[in-house]
């Protein structure tokens, strides 16, 4: 049996400078000052009894279980919350300490229920522990007493049980809430016999501002706070280590299983990107990889109108190498293509691109990337020379000033998010630009001290504005710019920046923020210490996002805050892989390591490696892959992992495009509304199932184990070698280590990584090679990897998608903490009992004037396309703005959306559409015949039965 | 690809390089559109161009016969 234990030393970690020397058991020990006699003694193996600590948090002092003796001093103090002192001499283990253990272990046991020792599904909780190792045999207290055994449990929460019966008000739950995640959602509530653990105003945990982090579960000492699945199937036997295949930070977990059933994920102490934390995906929302909506059996079809029909995995491949080969023979070698996915690892990516590149034989692969970081891609490489964040997510602990601005990091990146509230909660202060008001703004024990709620589209103007007041009131950093910058290049930027028309006065004639507000903004960032920028979609899904990307650079730049801890450039990936999938070459003008296809150098690496002349010339992109369909020169796309029809914009146009190929290939866990316009289904795998790395957004690479056997029989991976074969391009991977090998082998920044070095370091984070054999968690630290950082004029253009008596009102789009992105995922789990469809955010002025009333359906009209959902009037969004989500394909959200997109990546412009709202009686036309439509595509014909 | 579509699409990134010199302004766009775009679009826009190149900006203009110049594609 194997779980991975965890060594929890009972208290935090301390950094002192001083060596503090005492004697525990008779055993000599030298820590640093600060630390508790309780780590102490844990860091020379003594674990001392104790219920209400835990190295995660602050210590408490509660229990009282876990008491010492020290010599010359009264009494039996807490080890907890004890300091060591010079020359202190410590006893852990006395008879008197053992009989006052025992006193208190048999208190607590006697209010718990009474099959406390016997119900092997919680055998494994500390109180039980506890009880052991205490040596508590029996409990002499009448059983006719009063207790808390009959209050109810709370059931409310779909994925863990509060059994305040089993609960010791250790606070340890609290102080999760608290310190962890930092919501505040838990309290003690009453005094004496009658305290209680309450969540919000004593309100079930459904009900209250409970985020389903799961750190109060991961806390809970005592099963009082427990997993349902623990309950249903009883605790875990054993675990691998394995990487969430949610959101771009990335976190480590540890997939518990009883015999082959994955019982819980529990997040992995040792965690470099989330240190122990969770969110309410990834802890909880992997029951979709279980769900009986897989699809299992590769299908076939000749036209997408007709029924799905299951056939065997040699005649599914064989089908769809025959069709790509036939489009090719017909139309040209650039009639097919292939799109990667960032759900995918990262050899499963390189393999796809490979297999575009030297199958197909030409560079029309793109990645879905294209629709959300793109920019980030082009902006950074454009400034810095690499497209990456410049920073580690601890980097945070060091920030003295933070600017979020595009980024919703409480939903979108919930577990940063708690770490990024940790700093502010220490004194960091926050500055937010978004046209909403995000919940950081205000949150519990944070409070930005500045809120720019720009209008959508004017991102570059309010940057801008801020950079033109850095260089104006001479608060640039001169000596950075002198050693580290282009100076040409930051002379003419310098001109241009100052320029009046760059000022907060000109730029609030469009942004609608107070010049004097933006100016203090830029004052604090300059000069409150080390500054760093978190961003997100909110920055690159425009027509300026590249634009917008470089001017977040040149204002970092300005004010010397890049190369060293607590600074830096940060894009927040969406997905798990976004950072992954853009890195293994899936842009059509790059390979693997940002090296762009026209560089003879660099293709002829990868000509020797795979034996195939490689086209020089770049490939379509995403949306030009619609538009190239719609013309005909496009017929064949080979899709891993991504539901294009419900995620890309302009559906009207998405949907045309597919409709006009000959043979489009879906690769999924799901029939997906891509999978509509389909005619080869390859059934997928879940992160659970395969082998492979992931990347994060600080550039972390990852392990990803397989936990359990591929539902249908392949890993993703295999897919594509098997499509590669079928196809004439033999490919001979036995393990996905082989393919990252390759791509060691092939990229200069991944030199140094190995599943063998992965395996030993936990991660690496790129580049990783014989400069950095243990990769990089800052770059850019004495030089650019350009050379010299890149100063580019940012001219302010505001997007033709402009508001009008037609369409007064400007929608902007995003996601929310317990959906992800199309939600085929979460929509699959009880997350949608938080958000069961997609509501359109509208202030109360704007519903006023249309009769609009909460709760109520409305239309959602663009130039594009037009959708009905349910209004939510809140005055989170701005007057003249209204916001929605794209999780639930009911919606399909991306009807209204334009083709408009950045002007450098074609990255589409998500958060600014002009639309109409009007009051409306349920669904619209479009999408009660889209409904229609989807049930007839995913018809499976049943099997004919044998004569 | 419709050429009022890949018009709007040169124009735009001839106005991101405009903020520019003029001289440096062409050669970024032209740089760009050889580097980012397809040859099929590329052929498309230059079509555009020989057939008198309706609504392109004169820095987006000037990148394509530059690019028309430099340049031969491969057919496909």
């Amino acid at each position: 049996m194997k779980l991975n234990p965890e060594i929890d030393y009972g208290t935090p970690e301390v950094h002192g400078e001083k060596t503090i020397s005492l004697t525990i058991d008779g055993e000599k020990i030298a820590v640093a000052e600060g630390t508790s006699i309780m780590r102490a003694a844990m860091l020379r193996g003594r674990a001392i009894p104790r219920l209400c600590a835990t190295d995660s948090l602050a210590a408490f002092g509660s229990c009282r279980l876990c008491l010492v003796e020290i010599e010359g001093r009264p009494g039996t103090p807490a080890s907890c919350t004890t300091p060591v002192a010079e020359g202190m001499v410590v006893h852990t283990e006395t008879d008197r300490i053992g009989r006052l253990r025992r006193g208190i272990m048999e208190l607590y046991a006697s209010d718990y229920p009474p099959d406390w020792l016997s119900d092997p599904k919680l055998a494994g909780n500390e109180l039980f522990q506890m009880a052991a190792q205490v040596g508590l045999r029996e409990i002499r207290y009448p059983k006719d007493v009063t207790t808390h055994l009959a209050r109810p449990k709370d059931e409310s929460n779909p994925y863990f049980t509060f059994d305040p019966a089993r609960c010791i008000v250790c606070s340890r739950c609290v102080r999760a809430c608290a310190e962890t995640q930092g919501t505040y959602a838990l309290s003690v509530a009453g005094r004496g016999f009658e305290s209680r653990i309450a969540a919000s105003q004593e309100e079930s945990f459904l009900a209250s501002e409970c985020v389903s982090c799961g750190a109060c579960v991961e806390a809970c000492p005592t099963s009082a706070l427990v997993e349902k699945s623990v309950i249903e199937k009883g605790m875990p036997e054993r675990s691998e280590l394995t990487t969430c295949a949610y959101c771009g930070v990335g976190c480590s977990f540890k997939a518990e299983l009883r015999g082959a059933e994955v019982v819980r994920m529990v997040p992995w102490k040792d965690g470099q990107a989330n240190h122990g934390h969770s969110c309410v995906k990834g802890r909880f929302a992997w029951g979709y990889a279980m769900h009986p909506d897989r699809i299992l059996e590769p299908m076939v079809r000749a036209r997408i109108t007709d029924p799905w029909r299951k056939v065997s995995w040699e005649e599914a491949i064989a089908h769809a190498a025959a069709e790509l080969k036939r489009i090719q023979a017909g139309y040209g070698r650039g009639a097919v293509g292939g799109i990667t996915s960032s759900r995918c690892t990262n050899e499963e990516t390189f393999l796809v691109q490979k297999l575009v590149r030297a199958a197909f034989g030409n560079n029309n692969v793109d990645t879905c990337a294209r629709v959300c970081h793109s920019p980030t891609g082009y902006g950074l490489k454009t400034t810095f020379g690499t497209s990456a964040g410049t920073q580690d997510f601890d980097s945070v602990d060091q920030a003295d000033v933070i600017i979020v601005i595009g980024a919703n990091p409480t939903d979108g990146h919930p577990v940063f998010a708690s770490h990024m509230k940790r700093r502010l909660r220490q004194g960091a202060k926050l500055i937010v630009i978004d046209p909403r008001r995000i919940d950081l703004v205000r949150t519990p024990h944070v409070e930005a001290a500045f809120h720019l709620p720009l209008r959508p589209g004017t991102n570059v103007a309010m940057l801008n504005a801020l950079a033109h007041v850095v260089v104006t009131e001479g608060l640039e950093d001169k000596v950075f710019i002198r050693e580290r910058c282009d100076p040409e290049a930051y002379a003419e930027w310098r001109s241009f920046i100052a320029e009046p028309r760059n000022s907060p006065e000109a730029a609030e004639e469009f942004t609608r923020v107070p010049a004097a507000l933006v100016r203090r903004a830029a004052r604090l960032y300059a000069t409150g210490g080390n500054g760093a920028i978190y961003y997100g979609l909110g920055v690159t899904e425009h027509s300026q996002g590249s634009t917008a990307v470089i001017a977040l650079a040149n204002l970092a730049m300005a004010t010397g805050n890049i190369g060293r801890p607590g600074v830096g450039v940060n894009p927040l990936r969406g997905q798990n892989n976004v950072q992954g999938s853009c890195d293994m070459g899936s842009f059509p003008h790059e390979l693997a390591g940002y090296r762009h296809i026209s560089e003879p150098a660099a293709r002829q690496i990868f000509e020797q490696r795979w034996g195939v002349p490689l086209d020089a010339e770049p490939g379509l992109r995403i949306p030009n892959m619609f538009d190239a369909a719609l013309e005909g020169s496009f017929k064949g796309l080979y899709i891993q992992g991504e539901d294009i029809v419900q995620s890309d914009p302009d559906t009207h146009h998405v949907t045309a495009g597919l409709a006009a190929m000959e043979c489009v290939i879906v690769q999924d866990l799901f029939l997906n509304e891509t999978a509509q316009f389909a005619h080869v289904f390859l059934p997928g795998s879940s992160f659970l199932e395969k082998d492979g790395t992931f990347t994060n957004a600080e550039r972390r690479i990852q392990l990803v184990r397989r936990i359990i056997a591929p539902a249908a029989r392949y890993a993703d991976w295999e897919v594509t070698v098997l499509l590669a074969n079928a196809l004439g391009y033999p490919m001979h991977y036995t393990h996905a280590s082989e393919i990252m090998d390759e791509i060691a082998a092939t990229t200069p920044t991944f030199a140094g990584v190995s599943f063998e070095k992965l395996e030993r370091l936990g991660s690496v984070q790129w580049p990783c090679n014989d400069a950095a054999p243990s990769g990089t968690p800052v770059m850019h630290v004495e030089k650019f990897v350009r050379g010299r950082g890149q100063f580019v004029l940012t001219e302010y253009l505001p997007t033709e998608e402009k508001v009008g008596p037609r369409f007064p009102l400007l929608l902007t789009t995003g996601r929310i903490l317990s959906q992800y992105n199309v939600g085929a995922q979460t929509r699959r789990t009880p997350n949608s009992l938080w958000h069961e469809e997609d509501r359109l955010e509208i202030h109360p002025h704007d519903a006023e004037q249309r009769g609009v009333r909460d709760g109520e359906w409305v239309r959602l009209e663009s130039r594009a396309g037009a959708t009905a959902l349910r209004a939510l009037i809140t005055p989170r969004v701005a007057p003249g703005v209204v916001y929605t989500t794209f999780h639930h394909p009911d919606t399909q959200t991306n009807v209204v959306t334009t083709d408009y997109s950045d002007w450098a990546t074609n990255c589409p412009e998500y958060k600014v559409t002009a639309v109409q709202v009007s009051p409306a009686n349920g669904p619209s036309e479009w999408q009660q015949s889209y409904r229609a439509l989807a049930e007839r595509a995913r018809r499976i014909a049943e099997p004919v039965p044998a004569k | 690809m419709s050429p009022e579509k890949l018009t709007r699409m040169a124009n735009e990134i001839a106005r991101f390089f405009a903020a520019q010199p003029e001289e440096k302004a062409v050669a970024g766009t032209a740089d760009h559109l050889r580097r980012f775009w397809d040859p099929r679009m590329r052929r498309q826009i230059l079509a555009h161009l020989e057939s008198g190149g309706a609504g392109l900006e004169p820095i987006a203009r000037a990148a394509l016969l530059r690019l028309r110049e430099k340049q031969s594609l491969p057919a496909r």
